[in-house]
């Protein structure tokens, strides 16, 4: 293996330009003769618009445009589309209208009614303030429950009661009759906490247009900027694609926040060729809170049945999942399809049945973050099947044991749709159990209490489905595209490789993880090689980043352009060497004629691959450049265990964690040393949303947790460090074995803390607490218990 | 409009502010240092830290005005030339950051920290970046590189 190969910690390439603050971030590209873009926005969670007067902030200083929803809708120009559709028990989902700008009505705080367009940001925002809105505002509906109750206030006319669909899996009355045969059922109700993901870099994006080439340039802070040019270009503007560029250059944090195709990127490109300067626009951070995509936001209540044993028996879901005000571009299948398909666990459950009611309310559009339907998932197996231990007297650990999948039934099938490919769940349970001394819980818990301290321990064993998706089984499900991956391997006359990659990095490593496989892979040093993604001018196509699928389809499609260059390289080299091209052998960079001690290095093949003389043209093109796509056979299924320890002090109810283990199986792993990163972070996102985060609403829609004032994001001192480790049983269908570690600590998190949680509080009688866990909120049911 | 003076990273600068004009907005738009970022309006998350005067300071919460005079350093002042100083090293040896967003800030909050305390402890690491979010590493790396980072100042290497 090359010092630099599969497996190495290898030094980020991408480091050196961030630790100098040489990143070329959204906000930090100034095009020439640039403008500035402020949005006008709704204070109110649902009003009429009775008029829009921009002629006092038409006169104010350094004004160049204004536009606003009537000058839109005007051009007969899309709206926003949602790129998946569900079909519920009634039929197709309701699917309202999405304009760009609002043009008779608004319907969350935040929902934009104009563009004012300035030769400052400073102008821009004065004259923003002077566009009189005349709202006459109405009742709104704020939450699942107000949505649903009798006379509640109408998101959209079309769908009657704020139902967008009704949707099962799983046959009812067979589930039913498991039930009836249980020995104890164990029934848990659930809220999973509306969450904003807060990547740290705010959403912004520059627009402009080339009156001589009619070219239009879009930079933005995407993760996958072929799809904005996709959707927004055939979709919403109508722009030729070979008209239109979209560049995500480095982009800070996304955490599926930055998947989605958001009105600013079509109004700043629409407007662009009106004003015919560059545009830029920057959200501030309250801007980001009312703007960007929410997550999560279900109210749940679960059923486990089980015999005498604990084995399990059947499971019965019934979920109200929040949609928001609009459907976001993958909202539908986010607690459909990416949740209910999860509903097994690791286990043999053999019966399940879920229901989602996804509901619109007056609220920021809810889509995928991190995980996406699967934390909420594992949220539901998790406490319920910890729940049913403490109620069966039966050890956690031991519950869930007897109902694993065993390691020896890949590939499974679960009552819910999905083929589980591979997976060792005793494995790794065992190991985090073991890095986190469950055997010695007793001891400490007894020494917290010496002290007036409340100890528990919770474990979650999670599952994922990533390296999404498999496009036949997706578009079966709904999805309004594939979802394949493409790579191009471009290697350069004197052996160096640029790759061209249409997933995106924004925080993942990929300029050095794709590097490391091309080192491995050809021989060369990874200094020869450069990764290049974001910039649809640059990349054949590329569906992005989310869904743990980087690797696990895009490095697929690597790996496939890299069989493709070997292939043609061996040619070259056998002609160089006047040898058969069955005789060839490729390792460590060089090529070799079986049996003999001819070679030619990988370089010397890629000169002559360019600059031949001497050459076959007639039976060999010259060059060597490779693309391929990749369509994944399955999902992959990252799976693991997760240890949480807590300590809580009665008297104030703050939560210390005073450990965390982690044990993962993501299959091969590229570079240990990421990967231990990306765990780490989903950890603490996982623990914010248990301890630290909520997003509230009033009742009148208003958003109450609107800056890091209000919304408490998780820091250094909440957390400790953490234990984490992976086992390894290689995904068995893709060319790398690989299965995506991304989402993981954001799924598996929560439910561990929860459950150390309760189990601290179950010797004072407190049997529910909701996320987050606040010492406000133990503190009351402990005073209450 | 007023005329300010400061010097930045060693060098003499001045440009005409607004009144309005945030020391963060300063450094990115008249003088296009764009390693120092905005990542909130409520002088929360810390990615505009830079130093004033030596001690670290927020520039989305100073007005340009304010800095007349002073000795200003941001991100791009850190290393000397090519050679990255021994903080930066730490975080690119430890994996002290993903996006990189939030990455100036923190070693800018970081070099004060080590100016201070020259050893500090894991606890007084975290509760030193009580000014600093990070939404990517879980700050698990972010804490390795900072004592890191400290110990290689102390040691000598720099700083």
């Amino acid at each position: 293996m090359p010092k630099d190969g599969i497996g190495a910690s290898v030094k980020r390439k991408e480091d050196y330009r961030f630790i100098t603050g040489q990143g070329a971030y959204t906000d930090d590209i100034d095009r020439p003769g640039q403008t500035f873009a402020v949005f006008v926005r709704s204070p109110h969670a649902h009003a009429r618009i009775a008029s829009v007067d921009t002629a006092a902030a038409a006169a104010m200083p350094g004004v160049v445009k204004i536009l606003t929803g009537a000058d839109y809708a005007a051009e007969g120009l899309g709206g926003l589309p949602c790129g998946w559709q569900v079909t519920g028990k009634d039929g197709p989902m309701v699917e309202p209208a999405h304009p760009p700008l609002a043009v008779d009505r608004v319907r969350h705080v935040g929902d934009q009614v104009a563009v004012v367009i300035a030769n400052s940001a400073a102008e821009a925002r004065d004259a923003a303030e002077a566009v009189a809105v005349a709202y006459e505002a109405l009742p709104a509906a704020a939450s699942i429950e107000a949505a649903l109750a009798g006379g509640a206030a109408q998101v959209h006319d079309e769908a009657p009661g704020n139902l967008c669909y009704d949707w099962e899996i799983g046959d009812k009355a067979d589930v039913d009759a498991a039930f009836a045969d249980a020995h104890h059922v164990t029934r848990v109700e659930l809220v999973n906490n509306r969450l904003v993901p807060n990547a740290m870099e705010p959403r912004a994006a520059v627009a402009e247009y080339d009156r001589a080439t009619r070219e239009y340039t879009l930079y933005t802070t995407s993760q996958n900027p072929h799809v904005i040019r996709l959707l927004m270009g055939a979709f919403v503007l109508q722009l030729p694609e070979h008209r239109l560029r979209v560049v995500a250059p480095d982009v800070g944090g996304g955490f599926g926040s930055k998947i989605f195709h958001y009105a600013e990127e079509a109004i700043l490109t629409w407007a662009s060729s009106k004003v015919a300067r560059p545009i830029k626009w920057t959200a501030e951070r309250a801007e980001s809170f009312v703007t960007d995509a929410h997550g999560r936001d279900h109210v749940t209540v679960a059923e486990l049945a089980m015999d005498r044993d604990g084995r399990f028996l059947g499971l019965k879901v019934d979920t109200k999942a929040n949609m928001g005000a609009y459907l976001s571009t993958f909202a539908p299948c986010v607690p459909t399809y990416l949740y209910a398909t999860l509903l097994a666990g690791q286990y043999t459950t053999p019966k399940i049945w879920c229901g989602v009611q996804a509901v619109f309310t007056h609220t920021v559009p809810v889509d995928a973050y991190r995980g996406a339907g699967r934390p909420e998932a594992t949220f539901v197996v998790e406490r319920i099947v910890e729940t049913a231990a403490r109620e069966m007297g039966i050890d956690p650990a031991e519950l869930r044991r007897r109902n694993f999948v065993p390691s020896d039934a890949f590939p499974y099938q679960t009552p819910v749709a999905l083929v589980y490919d591979s997976g060792n769940y005793e494995g790794t349970l065992a190991a985090a159990l073991a890095a986190a001394d469950y055997n010695g819980f007793a001891a400490r818990r007894a020494e917290a209490e010496s002290r007036g301290k409340l100890r528990g321990i919770g474990l979650s064993a999670y599952i994922e489905a990533c390296g999404i998706a498999p496009s036949a089984v997706v578009g079966s499900l709904g999805a309004r595209a594939g979802l394949y991956e493409c790579g191009e391997v471009r290697v350069h006359p004197t052996g160096s490789v640029t790759f061209f990659t249409g997933t995106h990095s924004h925080g993942q490593g990929h300029e050095t993880t794709f590097a490391q496989i091309i080192a491995e892979r050809l021989g060369v040093d990874i200094d020869a090689v450069e990764v290049v993604h974001g910039d649809t001018s640059k990349i054949p196509f590329g569906m992005g980043t989310y869904g743990s699928r980087s690797l696990a389809v895009g490095g697929s499609a690597l790996s496939r352009a890299l069989d493709k260059v070997e292939t043609k390289a061996k040619r070259i080299a056998a002609h160089l060497m006047e040898a058969a091209e069955g005789d060839i052998e490729f390792a460590d960079g060089q090529f070799t004629v079986a049996g003999t001690d001819k070679s030619v290095g990988f370089g010397d093949v890629a000169l002559t691959a360019y600059v031949p003389h001497n050459y076959p043209i007639e039976e060999l093109e010259p060059g060597l450049d490779e693309t391929a796509f990749y369509d994944p056979a399955n999902f992959t299924f990252p799976a693991g265990c997760h240890v949480c320890e807590v300590e809580i002090d009665p008297e104030t109810g703050a939560v210390e964690i005073a450990s965390f283990a982690a044990s993962d199986d993501f299959g091969n792993v590229i570079n240990p040393m990421i990967v231990e990163g990306q765990v780490h972070g989903g950890i603490v996102q996982g623990v914010g949303q248990a301890l630290l985060e909520g997003c509230v609403y009033d009742s009148e829609g208003q958003l109450a947790t609107g800056s890091y004032m209000d919304y408490t994001m998780p820091r250094a001192d909440d957390v400790p460090s953490f234990s984490v480790s992976t086992e390894t049983t290689p995904c068995p269908h893709n060319p790398l074995g690989v299965k995506g570690c991304g989402e993981a600590g954001a799924i598996a998190a929560p439910a561990a803390v929860m459950n150390a949680v309760h189990h601290a509080l179950s010797s004072r009688g407190v049997s529910r607490i909701d996320m987050p866990a606040t010492p406000a909120r133990i503190w009351q049911a402990l005073n209450a218990a | 409009m007023p005329t300010v003076k400061m010097n930045v990273n060693g060098e003499a600068v001045s440009g005409e502010v607004e009144a309005r004009t945030l020391l963060v907005q300063f450094l990115r738009e008249q003088l296009r240092l764009t390693g120092t970022h905005v990542g909130c309006d409520t002088s929360q998350c810390g990615a505009c830290v830079v130093h004033v005067n030596g001690v670290s300071a927020k520039s989305c919460t100073m007005l340009a005005v304010q800095c007349e005079g002073a000795d200003v350093t941001t991100i791009e002042g850190v290393a000397d030339g090519d050679t990255l100083h021994p903080m930066q090293e730490a975080f690119r040896d430890n994996h002290g950051l993903q996006c990189g967003f939030c990455t100036p800030g923190m070693i800018m909050s970081a070099l004060d920290l080590a100016g201070r305390n020259s050893a500090p402890s894991e606890t007084e690491v975290r509760e030193w970046l009580e000014g600093n979010i990070c939404r990517c590493t879980g700050y698990h790396n972010i804490v390795k590189s900072i004592m890191a980072g400290a110990r290689a100042m102390a040691a000598g290497q720099g700083g």
